[in-house]
């Protein structure tokens, strides 16, 4: 299996807060990693420095073969290949659902207006809003313009999606229609890495769950790992949950 | 006391209230495009330009609202001429609204990029977007739909402020009124049509904008949100 994201020993601070601790993990193409831990772990910040959105200070991540941790890394050509979810979406507001995901096709890809539009269809439908193409954001549920937002991500046919806590500002219900589509682009063998505060699906769709504590990687296992943690932390974690 | 109203005796004159109500209407229009692109250029650089260009835009736009627009038609009207070069007093007018306008514009128009939320600028480089597209796409077209009421406020209050043009005798409106005044002796009479005539013209720069702002703002149509 090849290794699509690998961090080695990476460190990282915020002036004198060290968030990162010589942080460690792969991730095999196909695979989906759910990082989890109490807030202030460092998992989002992870998940930032995989896609460039945070430079690190010691360490290694290489993401599709770009050399993240490198100065001269071209930031355009690594997000060519990774596509990222954030908690609160962030939609571009004066635009519909079907422009926000027509947006890069055009200006990245130079896609003329017909195959972008063709793009953006295909991707609502994926994500089950094809009525909603005309929408603006600000008519749409919190739980749809999270699945815009990741349709907006895989137009761009990412080799790897990042997900940022997605559903930490949803209702159960909606947290659940967004869950549903992330099971199916699993399903459909797309390499994910998700931050996340949702134990159970963890345990159902992870190939690994990485447990972070204190900036390092405490416990790494499948998803079964969460029944049976060895570190009394994870199960502190674990079971303050339930 | 009782005051005669002689509305016929400004009747021959209509002529000259139409030429200076079009002059009027041409240096607002001329002032208003050049105020906005410079102006959006301006909030550019005083958000995110280089710290030399912040300061120097920043000192500009203090100076110009922080001194009367009279003072600095004249600075530029005399200014130029003191160089040597003759300068029409038209052109003179527009150069004036227009340094005077660009500050205004560029003010508002900082407020609405700063407006913009940085995560919104995060995402759009997170899909590849280069600087330029998602200043354009992401960060000044939403900024401008938020700050376009204050905007329409500013440029009609610009054709107004342009009657202050007609010190340097720009002939535009209040300059013809104070011509036909003059000639007339029948001042309040004057001074009633024009004020009725940039009434008027408010009304229809105001109508024109809330036009050009449904055709462009296609949310604010869409949503039926107020301009």
């Amino acid at each position: 299996m090849s290794v699509v994201v690998k961090l080695s020993n990476v460190h990282k601070s915020f002036g004198p807060l060290k968030v990162l601790d010589g942080v460690s993990f792969e991730v095999a193409r196909g695979e989906v990693v759910a990082v989890i831990g109490q807030s202030g772990s460092g998992k989002s910040t992870a998940l930032r420095c995989i896609n460039a959105l945070e430079t690190i200070q010691q360490g290694s991540i290489e993401v599709c073969g770009h050399a993240v941790h490198d100065e001269k890394l071209d930031k355009r050509k690594l997000r060519l290949d990774v596509g990222i979810v954030f908690q609160s979406y962030n939609l571009f507001p004066h635009l519909t659902a079907e422009q926000n995901i027509m947006l890069a096709p055009t200006c990245v890809k130079a896609l003329g207006k017909k195959a972008a539009r063709d793009i953006a269809r295909d991707c609502l439908a994926r994500v089950g809003l094809s009525e909603k193409a005309d929408h603006y954001p600000e008519q749409l549920s919190g739980g749809q313009q999270q699945r815009v937002a990741i349709a907006r991500s895989l137009a761009m046919q990412p080799k790897v999606m990042l997900f940022d806590e997605v559903t930490s500002a949803l209702d159960p219900q909606l947290t659940g229609e967004v869950l549903k589509v992330m099971e199916d682009l699993a399903r459909g063998g797309m390499t994910m890495i998700l931050v996340t505060h949702e134990m159970a699906f963890a345990r159902k769709v992870a190939s690994q769950v990485v447990y972070m504590n204190k900036g390092k990687v405490w416990e790494t296992g499948p998803g079964s790992m969460l029944d049976a943690p060895t570190t009394p932390e994870l199960r502190d974690f674990v079971g303050s949950g339930l | 006391m009782t005051y005669q109203f002689d509305f016929s005796s400004l009747l021959p004159y209509w002529q000259q209230f139409a030429e200076g109500l079009w002059l009027t209407l041409q240096l607002s229009a001329i002032s208003t495009v050049l105020g906005f692109v410079g102006g959006a250029l301006c909030a550019i650089a005083r958000a995110d330009g280089p710290p030399w260009l912040q300061r120097v835009v920043g000192a500009y736009v203090e100076v110009i609202r922080n001194t009367p627009l009279l003072v600095q038609v004249f600075l530029v009207y005399f200014g130029i001429a003191s160089l040597g070069l003759m300068v029409d007093a038209n052109l003179a007018a527009v150069i004036a609204l227009v340094v005077n306008v660009v500050a205004y514009t560029c003010e508002i128009m900082r407020a609405g990029i700063e407006s913009v939320h940085k995560a919104q600028v995060e995402a759009a480089e997170c899909l590849g977007l280069n600087r330029r597209q998602t200043y354009w796409h992401v960060v000044l077209r939403p900024a401008i739909e938020r700050v376009y009421p204050a905007l329409v406020s500013q440029y009609v209050l610009l054709m107004l402020a342009s009657s202050i043009t007609s010190q340097i005798s720009a002939e535009e409106l209040t300059a013809v009124a104070n011509r036909i005044q003059s000639d007339t002796f029948r001042a309040f009479e004057t001074y009633i049509v024009v004020g009725l005539l940039y009434l008027a013209l408010s009304f229809v720069v105001r109508w024109a904008f809330w036009g050009f702002g449904m055709l462009v703002f296609t949310r604010r149509r869409k949503l039926g949100t107020a301009l």
